[in-house]
């Protein structure tokens, strides 16, 4: 089992130099403080930048200037800013290379549950995770592989509401990282445990990369 | 003029867009303003319902707003929004961000409609118009327009074209292109490069001077 933060630097590793990037709110957002300073990734923020920086601290806070989790953040050198529509049509016109999501569950079909627990005293919220999950031309999704009392997230089909239809391409866990293809659920890492074990864990039939 | 007199020909059952993303860009001296002009039955249009005492948060508290269209309504001191709706007194239309975002923008183009493919197959597109477009689905959304939008920008020059600050743009221009009268906070009036407006003054309505705040 590897730790969040060797997840969030595993994740980081995979990213492309200089791609264009979306990290959702939480866990995906410790991916930044991975990526190494050459790499020339460009973060974008859906409520309206590229070239976002690293959070804002003291003097340099503006509250004019915050991420999509609403913390102040920084401006990097070549940053842009623009409205909420021309966000959106960038992420939705598949102009973002990946995007980080965390989820609830995610199916072998690659569909992706993150924004709703299902519960029915729950306060709907979706935010841009709908947006976010068609955009990107590769999602991936960052998670613990079980949930607190030891149920998969990685499921044959989701129960919870779904935020988007076969959508994710990857999903990085803390016991393994799946490759989700068109012929199956694929294990490219174990951290720490057999495939055999892996497989006992899950519903989904596994492969092992070939 | 000032945020009162700019605010006070609202009526009662008013489609109000209301800029904003968190504390960037929300216009709170004119949502204030709107909440001393007494106007109730409001359909608000904003990204989020309100957080702590202050702007939307306040006009919800007040029973001032009937109905809101956002996509994040639930946030760490959103206590307002969730007493009201827990208890039946507003409604919640819940609009995926950038679908509520395009449907602005198509409400100031002229756009009949449009399809996307956020949302497809979940519950937020139940009921909804759907087509299969070169494989991939799609739901079809309607556009959004107000009575009224109320919106912060950095800089106002003599004419009405607007600049704005960082990313406290987020909603403010497409919003006010689709409200029948647009209502503009600003920090500062001074001139703008022609090069450099990002909303054009055909947009703009009524601008408010309040200063940037401390």
């Amino acid at each position: 089992m590897i730790d969040r933060q060797t997840l969030a630097k595993l994740v980081a590793s995979d990213i492309p130099a200089g791609a264009f990037v979306n990290l959702g709110i939480g866990q995906p957002t410790e991916v930044a403080d991975h990526l190494a300073p050459d790499s020339g990734v460009v973060l974008h923020t859906e409520n309206g930048m590229l070239g976002m920086g690293p959070q804002a601290h003291g003097d340099d806070v503006d509250l004019d200037l915050i991420n999509a989790g609403k913390i102040p953040v920084t401006e990097l050198p070549g940053a842009s800013y623009f409205h909420h529509a021309d966000s959106f049509a960038m992420m939705r016109g598949g102009h973002l290379d990946v995007c980080v999501l965390g989820a609830y569950q995610v199916s072998a079909r690659g569909d992706l549950a993150n924004w709703h627990s299902g519960s029915p005293d729950a306060i709907p919220a979706v935010g841009g995770a709908m947006d976010l999950a068609v955009g990107a031309k590769q999602v991936f999704v960052m998670m613990n592989l079980l949930t607190r009392d030891g149920k998969p997230k990685l499921l044959p089909e989701c129960t919870y509401p779904l935020t988007g239809l076969r959508c994710v391409s990857r999903v990085y866990t803390d016991l393994a990282t799946f490759l989700i293809t068109g012929d199956g659920v694929v294990v490219r890492d174990l951290h720490g445990i057999s495939f055999a074990d892996l497989q006992a864990l899950l519903d989904v039939p596994l492969k092992e990369l070939s | 003029m000032n945020a009162q007199e700019a605010v006070a020909d609202t009526p009662d059952g008013a489609t109000v867009l209301i800029g904003g993303f968190g504390p960037a860009g929300e216009p709170v001296q004119l949502i204030e303003a709107l909440l001393e002009s007494g106007a109730k039955e409001l359909t608000v249009v904003s990204n989020n319902a309100g957080a702590g005492e202050n702007g939307i948060a306040a006009l919800i508290r007040e029973s001032r707003v009937a109905k809101i269209v956002c996509s994040y309504p639930r946030q760490v001191d959103s206590r307002h929004f969730d007493e009201a709706y827990r208890a039946g007194r507003i409604e919640l239309d819940l609009v995926p961000q950038g679908n509520l975002a395009e449907r602005i923008r198509a409400g100031g183009a002229g756009i009949g409609a449009f399809f996307t493919p956020t949302g497809y197959g979940t519950t937020l597109a139940e009921g909804k118009e759907t087509r299969v477009i070169d494989g991939k689905g799609y739901v079809l959304e309607y556009p959004i327009k107000g009575d009224l939008a109320l919106v912060k920008a950095h800089r106002a020059d003599e004419h009405g074209n607007l600049v704005y600050r960082k990313t406290g743009r987020n909603f403010g221009p497409i919003m006010a292109a689709a409200a029948t009268t647009t209502v503009v906070q600003v920090e500062e009036f001074g001139a703008i490069d022609p090069e450099h407006v990002v909303t054009p003054c055909i947009y703009v309505n009524r601008i408010v001077h309040i200063g940037r705040a401390v």
